[in-house]
């Protein structure tokens, strides 16, 4: 037990040493200043963007699995599935697209013969766009896990008796579905938030580290390609740190509230 | 009476299939290209990859450290978890938590206090990745684990179990081998193909960390040879799936029954 754990805390107890040591509050100032504003403000951004759309697709591929009349058959082949593509995160993953839409990829090139090269229309998969359609790979079967077993929770009684009161599908979704669902949505977007901000591998094996994320940064600092300053590294860790316990201060109180309707 | 799927569904799942399979189907092509002329179809890309002895040598590292953090995890936490069911069920809470906290310290920061922390341990841990790195993939790990063996205690009744165990004058340890052990078997197995379909995916701390792994190798690749990369890639990516059908397979297989134990 005490070996577990003593690392983890550990961890903390090493980042928040950077806070001391004679240079506390100048390097935790240096983090609110360029370059690192803008990489705390990329993350985010990309973190946002990435959990708002694939939590919305991956809900409606989610509830399309799942809904009535969709055979039985494909909703294991959709879950299945995203166990797997869940967990193909990192260098695999910025390969297989590099593979299908960088600049010699197979798409870009079917593309190209169309007279529609995207790269001649300003597309760049090694940009902040590009990283997000590639994190959005790991989301969307993310959210699927995630708020499936929400989506199976609401009852089919519910929808029934709504029906029987004459409520219209939009009229369901607007009064009953939606405010039951609300928590587990909010919480599962707070989780995607969370794993894509904390993503390391697959936005370096795509860009080699010219879109500048937070653990890119960090990154350079460990490995010592830029002055090599491992006192800013634990800062941004620790801030980093901070952003995630904040996400996770929202999640957990939320998955409480939804469990109550999932059985 | 069956309904028919709706419009609004299939729409949906033809544009989630899609984005699935695209990038797969994509790298397969690529892969097939031939390394001279990259004109389709020659299975070039494989031999290369095949023939070359750092391919076999990372992918052995890879494998050796997950069988190594995979026995590592299953050791501390089959006994722990156990303990926590049996005697201090008030603890389960707190253990949930704690299980938590790999996520709120991804591989990112936790490279860099790792590296802070063990600076000054011994060479054979810190310079070797069957010490240092497995360290750090028994954190990644055991959410889990945990989660499976604690799904995995929760479905077999432990304190009937252990009791009929001892009142037959079975030692501890003869308890947790021979009875608990084989009634726990499918999720201290899904824990493991769990745990294998990270270590072997990886790369965060093994490249700051500078071991080579299978994902560093990879990654080698990709910077070096485009077309080879493809091929490796979809061999990280039948990793994957083997291990993620393998998990299927052991969840499908229940528990054993109490009263079926003879």
């Amino acid at each position: 037990m005490a070996f577990l754990f003593l690392p983890a805390s550990k961890v903390l107890y090493g980042a928040f040493q950077a806070t001391d040591g004679g240079l506390t509050l100048a390097n935790l100032e240096e983090i609110t200043k360029e370059p690192y504003r803008t990489a705390f403000r990329t993350s985010i951004e990309v973190s946002l963007v990435t959990a708002l759309l694939g939590g919305a697709l991956g809900f409606l591929i989610a509830y399309s699995v799942i809904r009535e009349g969709t055979p039985r058959f494909l909703r294991t082949a959709f879950t299945t599935f995203s166990g797997v593509a869940a967990n193909f995160a990192g260098i695999p993953l910025a390969f297989a697209f590099i593979a299908t839409l960088g600049t010699i990829g197979i798409v870009t090139q079917l593309l190209a013969d169309l007279g529609l090269d995207p790269y001649q229309h300003g597309f760049t998969l090694f940009s902040k766009t590009g990283v997000e359609l590639v994190y959005l790979y790991f989301q969307i079967p993310l959210m699927i896990l995630v708020i499936a077993p929400a989506i199976d929770g609401l009852r089919r009684e519910w929808r029934e008796a709504a029906a029987n009161l004459g409520a219209t599908p939009r009229q369901f979704w607007r009064h009953v579905g939606l405010p039951v669902l609300a928590p587990s949505l909010l919480g599962a977007v707070v989780l995607l938030f969370g794993s894509s901000f904390a993503a390391y591998a697959t936005a370096y094996g795509l860009t080699g580290g010219s879109v500048p994320l937070v653990p890119i940064t960090i990154g350079f600092y460990v490995s010592g390609d830029v002055l090599s300053n491992p006192h800013l590294a634990q800062a941004l860790a620790l801030g980093m740190f901070v952003v995630l316990a904040v996400m996770m201060a929202i999640y957990l109180p939320l998955q409480r509230i939804s469990s109550r309707w999932v059985r | 009476m069956r309904r028919r799927i709706a419009p609004g569904a299939v729409l949906w799942l033809l544009v989630g299939a899609a984005y699935f399979l695209i990038p797969l189907v994509a790298t397969l092509l690529f892969s097939l290209k031939d390394n001279q002329t990259g004109q389709c179809c020659s299975l070039s890309s494989y031999g290369e990859i095949l023939h070359d002895p750092a391919f076999w040598k990372n992918l052995r590292v890879s494998f050796i450290l997950s069988l190594e953090t995979i026995v590592l995890s299953l050791v501390l936490l089959i006994p722990t978890v156990y303990w926590v069911h049996l005697k201090l069920p008030r603890l389960r809470p707190v253990l949930a938590f704690l299980a938590l906290i790999p996520f709120v310290v991804p591989p990112i920061i936790l490279v860099v206090g790792l590296l802070d922390v063990y600076k000054s341990s011994p060479d054979w841990f810190y310079a070797e990745p069957y010490g240092f790195l497995v360290a750090a993939y028994v954190i990644l790990a055991f959410p889990y684990v945990y989660f499976s063996l604690d799904a995995g205690f929760r479905a077999i009744d432990v304190h009937t179990l252990t009791e009929a165990s001892q009142n037959l004058g079975a030692s501890w340890r003869t308890t947790l081998w021979s009875v608990i052990l084989p009634n726990i078997r499918a999720a201290a197995m899904g824990g493991a193909f769990l745990t294998l379909a990270i270590v072997m995916g990886e790369f965060t701390i093994a490249s700051l960390a500078t071991f080579d792994t299978f994902p560093i190798y990879l990654q080698y690749i990709n910077q070096n040879k485009a077309y080879p990369a493809a091929a490796v890639t979809l061999i990280a990516f039948a990793i994957t799936w083997a291990a993620m059908l393998a998990l299927l397979a052991v969840g499908r297989a229940r528990p054993m029954h109490v009263a079926g134990t003879k």
